[in-house]
């Protein structure tokens, strides 16, 4: 099966010299959930511009399904849907105008786009403001009023950069619902974020890009594998003695109740149970210090800086 | 895209564009409508009255093609130049650059659609003309073909202005410092056979001269340069702003990255 995004050798050499991508390649294949990590400045947006044609390439090869946009642009254009991360609609035109207009600048007669523009800002709960200017949303409704128009033309792989950025939690979570279900119904997602918990919630595969190189491209459930150690907070019943010492984990008193325990690749947890319970020390809760991905993003960015 | 794609998306543009200066009409077709009256009340009654015959019609008659002319053109060219610039500064441009929209699709419906501006402000102006002075049209088809040249070539610039313009000051220095000379140098309010022959040659490198006299030759049938070189100075214009338009869409200059 053919992928849904290729991308070989793809540079990027700003007018001011600044050399934004080095040469990247990255394959997405059909039906992917796919997370595009990066801190500021790493080259994400960048090559999201060039995919959609925002960004003029220096060098290299996009091929989005069958289409390479060197060859045949418009056609590469019409499997893309894009979600960008700042908001680039007209503040003074209507909900409803705005998703029915985009529609049309791909081509579809108006009353399929209006029909499409209903079916999805119904799904995205905007249906009832369809006539309210566009500037009159809430931060979170702008976003989604931005996928309900990426999704208008019903594009085969939908890239949306940052769409969770400023969101309330409870419209994050429905924002990953609706996404995970377009997925499941047969729609290539790219995603970049910063909250890698999102990442690791919704996506399949990663791609972690710095310094316009991409330096981890696999799935997610292999980039965890080679995590080499997780550090875990544990929330105690009994106080925690001063000078607490679990052999062969390294650990450290937070504050009375609470400890801090370092569990490299190999080791496992139920030890640290079994010596907390000998000491008699009951465990009421645990959690992660750190967002497990989070901690790998960490090291690969640090590894390649 | 196939042709019924492309119709699609054009249309989309245009209705866009007419929707826009309608909903706004007190910014964009009033103000002509007043300024206009002004003129004929000033110009034409009160001091025309004192100047007397030019080419052999009253001075009322005489300029009141070149006013009609003069909001054609301010109007088709202040339509597209605000309203690209503005979808460039909101970046809903961005809207159109992802479509597979070709690109002489995205500058006819933003020309097309100051070109309707153009032929709804100039039916204004016309009509309050008739409360001053009674117009017999000369030639139906000149005044067609002018009126549509006209309004094509300086939405045409509108655009290339927007393209260029990096704030809302870029797109008022044009009109301000050339567009409005260029006008009032054009012959709307005068017979180029006052200038002297010096000058008369400089304003043959104007092209509102050509726009001015042909649209005139149309109401009253007569101009100061000929019709044919006339029409095919308005053409060439039209043709190299056609094309420089589509080199800054082709290259993505201050569009793309």
């Amino acid at each position: 099966m053919i992928p849904a995004l290729t991308i070989e050798n793809l540079s990027k050499v700003y007018g001011n010299g600044f050399e934004a991508l080095k040469g990247i390649s990255m394959t997405v294949q059909q039906g992917d959930f796919y997370a595009l990590l990066g801190p500021n400045g790493a080259g994400k947006s960048t090559t999201i511009g060039i995919i959609c044609s925002l960004v003029s390439k220096t060098a290299g090869r996009v091929q989005v399904f069958d289409a390479d946009i060197d060859e045949d642009f418009p056609a590469a254009k019409k499997y893309i849907g894009i979600v960008p991360q700042e908001f680039n609609f007209n503040m003074f035109e209507k909900v409803f105008d705005i998703v029915v207009n985009q529609g049309g600048y791909y081509g579809m007669p108006v009353e399929l786009a209006r029909e499409r523009a209903e079916k999805y800002l119904r799904e995205l709960g905007l249906w009832d403001k369809r006539d309210e200017a566009s500037r009159n949303l809430s931060g979170g409704m702008k976003r989604r009023l931005m996928i309900a128009r990426a999704l208008v033309h019903e594009p085969r792989l939908l890239i949306l950069d940052e769409p969770t950025a400023g969101v309330d939690i409870e419209m994050r979570r429905a924002m990953w619902d609706f996404l995970q279900k377009i997925n499941a119904e047969g729609t290539t997602i790219i995603l970049t974020t910063h909250y890698l918990e999102e990442a690791e919630a919704l996506c399949r595969h990663i791609g972690i890009i710095n310094q316009g190189e991409i330096v981890e491209d696999t799935s997610i459930r292999e980039l965890l594998r080679r995590l080499h150690r997780e550090v875990f907070i544990l929330d105690s019943v009994e106080e925690v003695p001063d000078d607490l010492d679990i052999p062969g984990f390294q650990c450290r008193k937070l504050e009375d109740h609470s400890l801090e325990v370092e569990v490299q690749k190999g080791q496992h947890i139920n030890q640290v149970f079994s010596a907390l319970d000998e000491r008699g020390i009951a465990i009421s809760s645990m959690r992660n210090r750190a967002n497990r991905l989070e901690e790998m993003f960490v090291t690969l960015v640090e590894g390649a800086a | 895209m196939n042709a019924r794609e492309q119709f699609n998306a054009f249309s989309t543009i245009l209705r866009k564009e007419v929707r826009r200066y309608l909903r706004i009409w007190t910014q964009t077709l009033l103000p002509s409508a007043i300024t206009m009256s002004l003129y004929f009340v000033i110009f034409g009654s009160l001091i025309g009255s004192r100047i007397g015959d030019m080419g052999g019609f009253t001075y009322m008659q005489f300029v009141v093609p070149g006013l009609i002319m003069m909001a054609i053109v301010t109007n088709s060219y202040s339509n597209v130049v605000s309203s690209f610039f503005g979808s460039k500064f909101n970046h809903s441009v961005e809207e159109l650059l992802v479509s597979p929209t070709p690109n002489y699709i995205i500058l006819m419906g933003y020309v097309i659609g100051g070109v309707t501006r153009g032929l709804l402000v100039a039916l204004v102006v016309t009509l309050v003309s008739l409360f001053f002075t009674q117009l017999h049209i000369h030639s139906y088809l000149v005044v067609v073909v002018v009126v549509l040249m006209t309004s094509t070539l300086f939405a045409l610039a509108g655009f290339i202005n927007a393209v260029y313009a990096n704030s809302f000051d870029d797109i008022s220095i044009i009109p301000t410092f050339v567009l409005t000379p260029l006008i009032y140098l054009g012959g709307v309010f005068y017979s180029m056979d006052l200038l002297p022959d010096f000058w008369a040659a400089v304003s043959k490198l104007n092209p509102l001269v050509y726009v001015v006299n042909a649209f005139r030759y149309g109401v009253l049938g007569v101009s100061d340069v000929s019709l044919p070189f006339a029409f095919g100075m308005i053409a060439l214009f039209t043709v190299i702003a056609f094309s420089y338009s589509m080199h800054l869409l082709n290259t993505g200059k201050r569009l793309r990255q």
